[in-house]
């Protein structure tokens, strides 16, 4: 029996603001179906969103729902797991959104390890105004704002969050959808900060000018761009030098979470324990 | 009203009243003269389950004041201006989503880094419009130690009543002020907490944002059953994007409107020796008390002197300006800024003749400066 969306969407939202073709619906529906997998009930859920694109993912599930400001889903997402912990958040954003202006949460978000899922969609591009340069644009690629060729070093998100602390980092592109439901549910899963940066087309905005400008050819590129960690990990680095591998990155179950570490705080402040010190901490400096 | 004598300094009396109003959360960022507000809730909010958390700068403290607050939470941030400065377009969406929160900013030397450590009323102006677009800010400000207690409890209130942010100007000078101070005892604060709106009817017959055309949203906490969305977007009776003209138009005129015909609910002020006055000195925050001392002195004078203190800002009490400006021909407005709240009076008055007695170099004012000033200019 093919599976019932109609639970999970606005549908009074449809049909979405993204273009035809756009990855963001293939992502939007793999993101609804791992939920329904999980059997989450949809009161104890809270999707928030950035701006951009992606921004307008929180408005078409029939979930909690925050459209936040731009760059800064994650802080909100903060607040609101912090406030209540036994709840699930689950943040989107682009690459623009999360990696330029709220970079500073980005890599925050990493290092406190609050659980909660980020996904960030990357497309490469600012999508919604037009074409702009964003972290992620490649070297040497046409933007509105560098027309003569973008000159700008690109981010690596997973590489990003690894050393900024994410408990959990996971790269999956759109092109397998079931593939991109697994790994968002073990995303969702883990206990801990967990970063999925998912790998998607904009044909319209970064392949107009870049010779991708249908969604397959623009598909055909991130095929081209991505491999999995698994091939990748038996490759020399010359080979891997032009390629983002794909699967779960990293995985660490010891780090402690924050809102555990919040509660022993409470503790301390209530008079149950003593302070916390560096021996609660495997890793000392 | 029954009352506790304590003794403390005024960025601790912002931070206990917080608690004791019911604030279980605070996000913020160390920002001299206002960090040891966060110092104090960092003890006394774990103690009681709440969670005071340090972000990674300003912006984020406020964001996760407003997350907090959005599944139901009273919050609060502390901050002095160059956090107003960042956490600004937030605030913004505080008062596009209607998210209530307290903001306490104690004010130093402006503009930009200006003197961190030293006193100024300069964010007089920016407390009326931090963000952009058009909303009614609701603004107090602590004359004394008693008021940062106080006015941080009042303002829980008002964020709940009219769902919006709520800013609480404190200055150098009071929010270190170390002395004693009369304040209500936690029994009475509590008495006097007004719980936010809820509605308790079936998930299918809410619209958060359907109200009246002079009312807040009433929005229930997140993970309760009632799902909708929050944006800082135009949106509909659910809280969904739209561009809908007359939706639109709707929702900025409520935001306006839910405070400026409530205003009689937030209006605050202190009148000193205005009975027989002929002199008018207006003067709020730490000014206020300098000023009291110089009307004491102009008195022995023979200058019959009185104090009109707002202790709500924003919205000003203009009506009431005007009711003395009216009767009143010498009127001085006495401030640590180039005339932020002077431009006010005179818009208020509907004169241009208000004197001004201004101070920018980030030290306090004595009452002898105001006492030589009016007799100068009167």
């Amino acid at each position: 029996m093919a599976f019932n969306y109609e639970k999970y969407l606005r549908l009074e939202k449809m049909p979405t603001l993204w273009c035809w073709g756009c990855g963001d619906g293939v992502i939007l529906k793999a993101f609804v179906r791992a939920i329904d997998k999980m059997g989450i009930n949809q009161d104890d859920i809270c999707v928030v969103s950035g701006i951009g694109c992606s921004g307008r993912f929180s408005s078409y599930v029939d979930f909690n729902t925050v459209h936040t400001t731009h760059g800064r889903t994650i802080a909100y997402a903060t607040g609101i797991k912090l406030a209540r912990p036994e709840k699930m958040v689950v943040c989107v954003a682009g690459d623009g959104d999360a990696l330029a202006i709220g970079g500073n949460h980005t890599i925050h978000g990493c290092r406190r390890n609050i659980d909660m899922t980020m996904i960030i969609i990357n497309n490469f591009i600012y999508g919604l105004t037009n074409s702009q340069t964003s972290p992620t644009t490649p070297q040497g690629m046409w933007t509105v704002s560098q027309k003569a060729g973008n000159i700008d070093p690109t981010f690596d998100t997973c590489n990003l969050a690894i050393a900024a602390g994410a408990s959990f980092v996971a790269r999956e592109t759109m092109l397998e959808p079931k593939k991109l439901e697994k790994i968002l549910i073990k995303a969702m899963q883990h206990k801990g900060f967990s970063m999925m940066e998912v790998l998607s087309n904009c044909h319209i905005n970064l392949g107009r000018k870049n010779k991708m400008v249908s969604a397959m050819e623009n598909l055909e590129w991130i095929d081209s761009i991505s491999i999995s960690k698994k091939k990748y990990d038996t490759m020399t680095e010359e080979e891997q030098l032009n390629l983002l591998p794909l699967g779960v990155l990293k995985q660490d179950l010891e780090v402690r979470e924050y809102c555990d570490m919040y509660k022993e705080i409470q503790k301390v402040h209530q008079g149950e324990r003593k302070k916390i010190t560096q021996d609660d901490f495997v890793k000392k400096i | 009203m029954a009352t506790r004598e304590v003794i403390s300094t005024g960025n601790e009396l912002a931070a206990i009243a917080a608690v004791d109003a019911g604030c279980k959360f605070f996000g913020g960022y160390p920002l001299t003269p206002s960090s040891e507000v966060m110092h104090v809730v960092s003890d006394l909010l774990p103690a009681i389950g709440g969670v005071a958390i340090q972000m990674e700068d300003e912006i984020a403290g406020i964001c996760a004041v407003i997350g907090a607050a959005m599944v139901g939470q009273r919050a609060l941030t502390a901050t002095s201006g160059p956090g107003m400065s960042l956490k600004a377009e937030q605030l913004g969406l505080a008062q596009m989503a209607e998210v209530p929160l307290v903001c306490v900013n104690v004010m130093r030397g402006g503009p930009s880094t200006g003197l961190p450590t030293r006193v100024s009323q300069g964010d007089i102006l920016q407390s009326k419009n931090p963000s952009h677009g058009d909303y009614k800010s609701i603004t107090l400000c602590a004359g004394s130690l008693a008021e940062c207690y106080t006015e941080v409890v009042r303002a829980f209130n008002i964020a709940d009543r009219f769902m919006q942010p709520v800013i609480v100007l404190l200055d150098e000078t009071i929010g270190h002020m170390h002395g004693k101070a009369d304040i209500p005892t936690l029994e009475e604060v509590q008495a006097g907490i007004v719980p936010r709106k809820k509605f308790d009817g079936a998930p299918e017959d809410y619209f958060p944002y359907e109200c009246e055309h002079d009312e807040p949203a009433v929005l229930n906490p997140m993970y309760e059953g009632y799902r909708y969305h929050f944006t800082g977007l135009h949106h509909d009776k659910n809280g969904y994007p739209t561009e809908e003209i007359e939706t639109c138009r709707k929702l900025i005129q409520r935001l306006d409107d839910k405070v400026a015909l409530h205003e009689d609910e937030v209006e605050s002020y202190e009148e000193f020796m205005m009975d027989d006055a002929e002199v008018m000195i207006i003067a709020y925050g730490s000014v206020s008390l300098a000023a009291k001392e110089s009307i004491r002195h102009l008195r022995a004078d023979g200058i019959k002197a009185g104090l009109f203190r707002p202790i709500t800002i924003w919205p000003s009490p203009a009506t009431k300006i005007k009711e003395y400006t009216d009767k009143i021909k010498n009127v001085i407005v006495v401030e640590l800024n180039i005339g932020q709240f002077h431009s006010e009076v005179q818009r208020a008055a509907a004169r241009l003749d208000i004197e001004g007695l201004f101070k920018v170099n980030g030290r306090p004012l004595s009452p002898h400066e105001i006492v030589s000033k009016v007799k100068e200019v009167f």
